[in-house]
């Protein structure tokens, strides 16, 4: 999933320091699951702001909705309802994602009210950690299943380096060393042998590199 | 600001402070008509948003109390309220309403003067904090203080 986290609720209200009604709208989708925006979210950071604005004396009237996924036009279209004359700014609680597909679809100030962190999991309830650098080609079948471009520091494919000390990488004494895990992984899995492949140069245009990126699955489409 | 009387919600777990309350009742022991108590089925029913939504209208504190640590009918509802409470504690502070105006108090149901106590001292800090700054007494006790300033 896509993990993110709240910005301060003072940078928020920032953002919105000029509007006296705003619809904050929060997504279903991964932000919930990270407990970042979704419903209960929406809840607290609207009375917050609300709070915040009185205490000012610049009441803020907030109207909430909670939709399905913000990434995706179809569910957007229940936000339409919402987004009335009187709205004067849109508080996404989506990920960064989310909150353009709302700025594209209606003519209105939208802001981001997380700051979106990466594609990880839940490392237990409340920790979250990140797994994927969405590099675009997948060689975690040359890797023991652990992936050396989000989680070496250093995006190593032919690891590890000269920092690597006692399991753990030279960054952090906290952080494990990627290219030990894949190491021991491999030893256990009994494919060392695999590791002796040099690995080439990653071709980074199926990444970043190569400019915004699009998915098309004709099969699916219906227009 | 002695005569000030502060609006406290508390939210109470059936299981100590509820039953606590009833005890301190029948041992007619006094404690400020301040508190106003909700009943929840345990602490760790306790929901940011309904503490917030305690504040928004117009409590000048608020406590929630569970059952000692260890002792939770739900294993661990008190310690997750625990955590709860501190997040809000931090979130009070962002925006300015104060985070000493909320706390989380932990007693069993046999303890009546325990409940008067904890009510007494709630009342007590928020007393001491004055109102909240969503409560309209805080702009007249704020105007008066600039008025007498200004003498
Ligand atoms: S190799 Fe690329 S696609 Fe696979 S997990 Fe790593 S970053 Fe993601
Ligand atoms: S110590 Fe390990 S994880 Fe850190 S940069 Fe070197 S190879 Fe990568």
């Amino acid at each position: 999933m896509i993990v993110a986290e709240g910005k301060p609720i003072a940078e928020v209200a920032k953002l919105i320091e000029d509007a006296n009604k705003v619809l904050v709208v929060g997504c279903g989708g991964c932000v919930t699951v990270c407990l970042a925006g979704g419903e209960k979210e929406v809840g607290i950071l609207a009375s917050a702001l609300r709070m915040l604005r009185k205490k000012e004396d610049k009441p803020l009237e907030t109207v909430e909705i909670t939709i399905s996924r913000q990434c995706d036009p179809e569910y957007m279209e229940q936000l339409e309802k919402y987004i009335t004359d009187d709205i004067d700014a849109v508080v996404s609680m989506a990920c960064g994602v989310g909150v353009q597909f709302v700025a594209e679809r209606f003519n209105k100030w939208v802001v981001p009210a997380l700051d979106t962190k990466f594609a990880g999991g839940a490392l237990e309830h409340g920790v979250w950690g990140e797994r994927c650098g969405l590099c675009g080609e997948c060689i975690l079948y040359k890797t023991g299943g652990i992936c050396p471009i989000i989680r070496c520091s250093k995006s190593i494919l032919n690891g590890p380096c000269g920092g690597s000390q006692d399991g753990k990488c030279e960054i952090d004494t906290e952080v494990d060393c990627a290219w030990q895990l894949i190491y021991d992984r491999m030893k256990t899995l009994g494919k060392l042998d695999k590791l002796l492949e040099i690995e080439p140069i990653k071709d980074w245009s199926k990444s970043r590199d190569g400019g915004p990126r699009k998915v098309v699955k004709e099969d699916v489409m219906i227009k | 600001m002695s005569d000030f009387q502060p609006k406290i919600v508390a939210f109470c777990c059936y299981y100590c402070a509820y039953s606590a309350a009833d005890l301190a009742g029948s041992m007619r022991l006094q404690y400020p008509p301040n508190i106003r108590m909700v009943e929840l089925p345990c602490s760790g029913k306790t929901d940011i948003r309904v503490v917030l939504e305690a504040f928004e209208n117009g409590a000048d504190g608020v406590y929630v109390a569970g059952c000692l640590e260890g002792d939770c009918h739900f294993l661990k509802g008190n310690i997750m309220a625990k955590r709860r409470i501190k997040q809000a504690k931090k979130l009070l502070d962002e925006i300015g309403i104060g985070g000493d105006r909320l706390e989380m108090f932990n007693l069993s149901g046999s303890m009546g003067p325990r409940f008067a106590e904890v009510a007494e001292e709630m009342t007590e800090q928020i007393r001491k904090l004055g109102p909240s700054p969503l409560n309209p007494a805080y702009k007249e006790k704020k105007e008066t203080a600039s008025k007498e300033e200004a003498q």
